[in-house]
């Protein structure tokens, strides 16, 4: 498809602004303005919105096609939050008003929002304290470690290094690392579970605290988790959980209780805001008591008269991380969720989301390698080894899996199962959809053994194929300037 | 409701199939760690839930005429952006891993790309960061990797919101951090090539500054060059319609906020941090970046590229833990940027600048109001000195329906009457003047 620039066609313009109804002044010296216009479309709105439109259709979501991404958690996005979110009071609200003075009265509703979304994620993780401000997942991890990090100066702690898991998220390390941390890697034992005498060995008075999630990328839950958790502790180290894979347990158990002091939450994940083709999400941080002198600023408080305000004066505080109290519209959509869900529900979340997981797994079970056979929680991992052996791996399995019409799964992830398949389908997918993705998985299996080629081939059904992604890297063209 | 699809019927059915009961899978969880209870309400139906929120939303009021700013703006929002971010093809899909069934998201970004590079004259920009605070930091670390560096000059004429931010992120890291004051409302020269030397990895300025004053940094460019440190400006989109931009000035990196370009302002987010710099830094840039190539028939198609920079590849060792961008928002503002043209971001600049040219005049002509700054040059924001505590006034102005600006005090210590006004083009002559008979009556 052409690129929108190409379609310009001089002096044609989509959406005016209003007519002026002040002098023409042009207050500006001329050495201060730009020489040429911006090169912008010139098109008009119908130009626009079939443009748009057209190039909708070139994608799959999850109100398209189901959409088994694992990590990710691709569950229905209700419309009823997208409609809240839309409610003026909320979207055209100024984020500076409660900084007026009386302006916090005229934002109170808001400021209500934020501090029942801190009382229920607390109900639900068992944390002290949250805040609102990370702006996704991975700003959460790096808001929790700066929280990790003033504990420890706070304490005059000399910590140095923060452990992860081998199996953990990209962000995971990449967080510590930006927050000044070390990072050393723990191995996986036979089971898929963190190598506790390994972990043992590792501690040290230089560890800073142990970034993990449970259940872990394996979708395995980690059994020794209270002793991982107590081991961190014993030299003053502080627990890290990554909500990521919060989708498994939420309802049925709390990180706090395994031993956590801190986590992040992605909204965007199991509470159910929509992923936006990668973003806007959202990663509160939640923290144990020890720990609330440290959250950001500001915090919504409730006065006694009733009222909500926010509070500044937080010494110890690791400051502001966003400009004010993160992505409110994601938050308020996760919030319409909780409140449409309550106790029973979430709990029903979590039950339906393993369920479909492990009705996944036992079905494939026979047909691909599963490293880790045993319970799984939300996601199972297979290994399309004896596939690739063959001559077709999880990739061309992935691709195939598109010309019939799913999303495929995250594949070459995580890192420590080779030819990983990872498989997250999610409580919302009926079993009509779980029994056709597994036939079409089967007679993958199938075609892997007898005609690899043909897999090597997808996807055919697609407005483009296999893409050159080394030529992408080596010529980068990111720009029509 | 819980959006369940599976009746109890169904769930059984499957649990038999694999030989399970509900309890059974959660038999891998020690029993102590299971929660014995949440306080949580029960479920509600959409109707009860979307009743209580309407009734929350009726507790905000956004009546008020807008003035106020600092960064974010009241601006007028095409309905045609609405209706194509609201196609769920878009909003229900995540990051594009998988090109060929996300052609439509990744071209997007691709577009987007573009626009931002021809709005700041830079060569290169990434798909988007979280807000245009968290893109200043992400700049700043940028120019720490490329110089190898420590020392960066901010000077106090940027947002103070994303420099309190910068404070929280530089915490923990070795890195001197030094504010330069302005002078006059405008980055003093001096001061600054004073204190810029070998040991310089950046200067950090901002177009139109906080105060709304415009200025030009090709000098700063040049000096900041000659000592191998790097210049990032950060700026506002909507200004660019009609202001010299970073490319022209010689900036490294360009950022800002791009929630002037269509996104609501949503009591603080989601909204969209732009970044941009010469081909040379590329990849050094953080954030995800789209890249345009073909596939085996020819075909041109757009992937994520330069991975190798990315926390999923490279861990420890990448240009920055970003996972997620803000894809949706960056899809917003190239519609916002489509729509409006080349023409129309010119005259919504033409007409802010206008605007708020009248309203100064208007202001400024009331007894004991003076313009702080002795610059006749700025865009849509300009910062007045009143004749009594801004903040009180303020106060008073909302009581006759107007958010009038947002008072300084609270970041500058010596500014206690001073109140920065923001104008966009929304705002009418005669909305204009009754702000000032308004303020006029309070003082």
């Amino acid at each position: 498809m052409k690129l929108i620039f190409d379609k310009t066609v001089p002096g044609r313009c989509g959406v005016l602004p209003p007519a002026s109804d002040v002098p023409t002044t042009i207050n500006i010296k001329k050495e201060l303005l730009r020489d040429a216009d911006a090169n912008l479309p010139e098109l008009s709105e119908l130009d626009v919105v079939r443009h748009f439109t057209q190039l909708s259709r070139r994608n799959f979501g999850v109100d398209t096609n189901f959409y088994p991404l694992g990590s990710c958690t691709m569950k229905y996005n209700p419309k009823v939050a997208e409609r809240v979110a839309s409610y003026p009071g909320f979207a055209h609200l100024h984020p500076l008003m409660p900084q007026l003075r009386m302006g916090g009265l005229l934002a109170q509703g808001a400021l209500e929002v934020l501090y029942d979304m801190d009382k229920l994620l607390c109900e639900i993780t068992g944390m002290a304290g949250f805040t609102m401000q990370p702006m996704a997942g991975a700003h959460g991890e790096l808001c929790g470690i700066m929280i990790m990090a003033a504990y420890h100066r706070d304490r005059g702690n000399k910590k140095t290094t923060v452990l992860i898991p081998d199996s953990a998220h990209g962000t995971n390390p990449a967080s510590a690392a930006i927050a000044g941390y070390k990072v050393a890697s723990v191995p996986s034992d036979s089971a898929g579970m963190m190598d506790i005498d390994a972990l043992k060995r590792m501690v040290g008075s230089e560890t800073a605290g142990l970034m993990l999630t449970c259940p872990n990328t394996l979708g395995i839950f980690e059994k020794n988790i209270r002793q991982i958790c107590d081991c961190l502790h014993s030299v003053d180290g502080l627990c890290y959980y990554d909500g990521a894979n919060l989708n498994a347990i939420v309802g049925k158990a709390k990180p706090a209780d395994f031993g956590f002091d801190i986590v992040h939450l992605n909204l965007h994940k199991t509470f159910s805001t929509p992923h936006g083709s990668g973003g806007p999400g959202a990663g509160p941080v939640g923290v144990a008591g020890k720990l609330l002198d440290y959250l950001p600023v500001s915090i919504v408080i409730k006065r006694n008269d009733g009222t909500f305000a926010l509070e500044y004066d937080k010494p110890k505080s690791i400051g502001y991380i966003a400009p004010f109290y993160g992505n409110f519209a994601v938050i308020l959509r996760a919030y319409v969720y909780i409140l449409m869900l309550g106790k029973a529900g979430l709990k029903e979340v979590a039950e339906n989301a393993v369920l479909n997981a492990n009705y996944i797994k036992e079905k494939l079970k026979d047909y691909y390698d599963l490293p880790f056979d045993g319970l799984c929680k939300h996601e199972c991992v297979f290994s399309a080894q004896r596939q690739a052996a063959n001559g077709a791996g999880a990739i061309d399995i992935a691709k195939a899996l598109i010309d019939a019409g799913f999303h495929p799964p995250t594949v070459y992830f995580p890192p420590i199962v080779k030819e990983a398949m990872m498989i997250e389908p999610t409580e919302t997918e009926s079993k009509e959809t779980l029994d056709a993705f597994i036939e079409v998985m089967r007679a993958i299996a199938e075609t892997a053994q007898k005609d690899a080629a043909k897999l090597k081939a997808a996807p055919i059904t697609t407005p483009v194929g296999r893409l050159d992604e080394t030529a992408a890297a080596k010529n980068v063209d990111i720009a029509e300037l | 409701m819980s959006f369940i699809a599976n009746t109890p019927q169904q769930q059984k059915q499957m649990l038999d199939q694999i030989d399970l009961t509900m309890d059974g899978l959660f038999a891998d969880i020690p029993k102590e760690l299971l929660a014995k209870d949440f306080n949580l309400p029960a479920g509600r139906s959409e109707f009860e839930v979307r009743s209580r929120l309407a009734e929350l939303a009726a507790k905000n009021y956004t009546g008020l005429t807008c003035f106020l700013g600092g960064g974010f703006y009241d601006h007028f929002i095409p309905a045609a952006v609405y209706s194509i971010i609201s196609r769920s093809e878009f909003y229900t899909a995540y990051t594009p891993y998988q090109p060929e069934v996300s052609q439509g998201s990744l071209q997007a970004i691709f577009e987007y790309q573009s626009a931002i590079c021809r709005l700041t004259q830079m060569q290169a920009a990434n798909a988007s960061l979280y807000d245009g605070g968290t893109a200043l930091y992400e700049a700043m670390m940028m120019a720490l990797r490329i110089t190898g560096r420590n020392k960066i000059l901010i000077d106090d004429s940027v947002n103070p919101i994303y420099r309190v931010m910068i404070h929280s992120y530089t915490k923990n890291l070795s890195i001197d951090l030094e504010e330069t004051k302005n002078s006059e409302g405008v980055v003093n020269r001096k001061d600054l090539l004073n204190r810029l030397d070998n040991s310089t990895a950046a200067v950090i300025v901002q177009n139109p500054n906080f105060f709304g004053c415009v200025d030009d940094f090709t000098d700063i460019a040049q000096a900041a060059h000659s000592r191998g440190a790097l210049l990032i400006v950060s700026c506002y989109p909507v200004s660019l319609g009609i202001l010299k931009t970073p490319g022209a000035m010689g900036a490294d990196i360009a950022v800002g906020e791009g929630q002037s370009l269509g996104l609501m302002m949503s009591f603080g987010g989601p909204y969209l941090g732009f970044m941009a710099t010469k081909k040379e830094y590329v990849r050094k840039m953080p954030g995800r970046i789209v890249g345009r190539t073909k596939d085996g028939q020819d075909r041109v198609g757009f992937v994520l590229t330069l991975q190798a920079r990315e926390q999923h590849i490279r861990r420890d060792k990448a240009t920055s833990n970003i996972c997620s961008n803000e894809a949706l928002c960056a899809l917003t503002a190239i519609v916002y940027l489509s729509l409006l043209g080349k023409e129309g971001l010119k005259k919504t600049a033409q007409l802010c600048a206008d605007k708020a040219s009248y309203a100064w005049q208007r202001l400024t002509s009331i007894k004991g109001v003076k313009p702080r700054f002795k610059t006749k040059w700025f865009f849509n924001e300009f910062v007045l000195d009143l004749p009594a505590n801004a903040a009180e006034t303020a106060g008073k102005l909302i009581e006759k329906g107007f958010a009038a600006g947002f008072p300084l005090s609270r970041y500058y210590g010596d500014m206690e009457n001073s109140l920065l006004v923001a104008v966009t083009e929304k705002r009418t002559r005669q909305q204009i003047g009754m702000l000032a008979e308004a303020l006029e009556a309070v003082l």
